[in-house]
């Protein structure tokens, strides 16, 4: 019965032929390093989903985002979980992220035909660093403040246009209710959509062209 | 496909699909059935709760006058403290207290006692309750609610609930 309904499902939406594009891909001899790209993606629907599940309870707000947080943290079951997750996904994150890159960079397989899966993998590194600055934020305790501070004076320092950038960062001169709104606009809506735009296009390639073998001794 | 299946039967590529399997259950389990309880959980959480309010000592209020008094209690909702006041009507004659609430039973409106017409009045549908609470006119479906009380080492408690 499960495998007459399955076989009518496949007959018109082609999960078969889905599965074997991407799961049943040749690949030439490889180790583990080449398995930091998953991680990361895995990392990255994990961040993902513990965020949205953040977002039952957290309020942007400078009155409230701490109390909220606390709130996550000591009111809600197994909020400390969730959060916790969340917080030490973005680390391990970051980390995977740029093993992967450099896997990439020392096994040479940024080049021909691969360059559009790198320049959308640096996209990629850079989305994930903004959610990590945006996200280091919204707890709005006394580091999150600070760090914030610190972190938009740099970008301040950019020669002619860096005030500018400040100020477009921090909704101001000074960091207020505006900065924590709009961290929080770009953490959960502007950088996850890029980041699914160019993890679509990513993984599209990765699909598309195969992964590269390590290279040889005389390549 | 084919090539791998060992004649015993699992051959390495099933083992390794079941074992991926098995792991992504354990992994979506780990982070699901979690999350079934943070989102259920101040749902679920108890949110009646009672308190007797002590009102002072019972020689202290006036004899045949419904007496209001008045008082705030606090209540504690997810991370916020939310505020309500509680108006409460004593009565005390012949030996006996009476508490009654001055929440009207129509609309919610507040009740004031009125000593011209000596009744309860709630001014906005013009109902009128008598001196022990019975409805006397108007649209209200019942008497004024009444508090259960005490009095202990001579003072007044009224019993709150909280839904």
């Amino acid at each position: 019965m499960a495998a007459r309904a399955f076989r009518w499902l496949d007959d018109r939406l082609g999960l078969t032929g889905i599965y074997r594009t991407i799961f049943d891909r040749k690949i030439p001899k490889v180790n583990w390093a080449f398995t930091l790209g998953s991680a990361t993606l895995f990392l990255a629907v994990l961040q993902g989903v513990t965020g949205v599940f953040l977002t039952v309870y957290y309020v942007p707000h400078p009155d409230q985002a701490y109390e909220s947080v606390n709130y996550i943290m000591t009111g809600v079951p197994f909020g400390w979980l969730v959060r916790g997750l969340h917080h030490w996904g973005a680390t391990l994150m970051v980390i995977t992220v740029v093993l992967h890159m450099l896997r990439t960079f020392f096994y040479a397989a940024y080049k021909y035909p691969r360059e559009i899966t790198w320049i959308t993998g640096v996209l990629l590194l850079l989305v994930t660093l903004g959610m990590g600055f945006t996200g280091y934020l919204l707890p709005w305790n006394q580091r999150a403040y600070w760090a914030t501070t610190v972190g938009t004076s740099i970008a301040g320092t950019v020669p002619f246009v860096g005030p500018i950038i400040e100020q477009a960062l921090r909704g101001g001169t000074d960091l207020s209710t505006l900065t924590l709104t709009r961290f929080f606009s770009a953490h959960i809506w502007m950088l996850p959509a890029a980041l699914l735009g160019l993890v679509g296009v990513h993984m599209y390639l990765v699909i598309r062209l195969g992964i590269s073998h390590v290279p040889a001794a005389d390549e | 496909m084919a090539e791998s299946e060992s004649s015993a039967g699992l051959g390495r590529r099933t083992f390794v699909t079941g074992v991926v399997g098995l792991l992504g259950g354990i992994i979506a389990a780990v982070v699901g059935l979690p999350a079934v309880a943070y989102w259920l959980g101040p749902s679920l959480k108890k949110q009646e709760s009672d308190a007797w309010v002590p009102l002072g000592p019972v020689e202290n209020i006036p004899v045949d006058v419904p007496t209001l008094f008045s008082f705030t209690r606090t209540k504690q909702l997810g991370w916020e403290r939310s505020a309500t006041s509680y108006g409460v009507y004593v009565l005390r004659a012949g030996g006996q207290v009476l508490a009654l609430s001055n929440v009207c039973t129509h609309l919610s409106c507040r009740v004031t006692w009125s000593p011209e017409r000596d009744t309860y009045l709630c001014p906005c549908h013009d109902g009128h309750f008598a001196r022990d609470g019975a409805i006397v006119s108007g649209p209200q479906p019942r008497p004024l609610d009444r508090f259960a009380l005490k009095i202990e080492d001579g003072t007044l408690f009224v019993h709150i609930v909280e839904a």
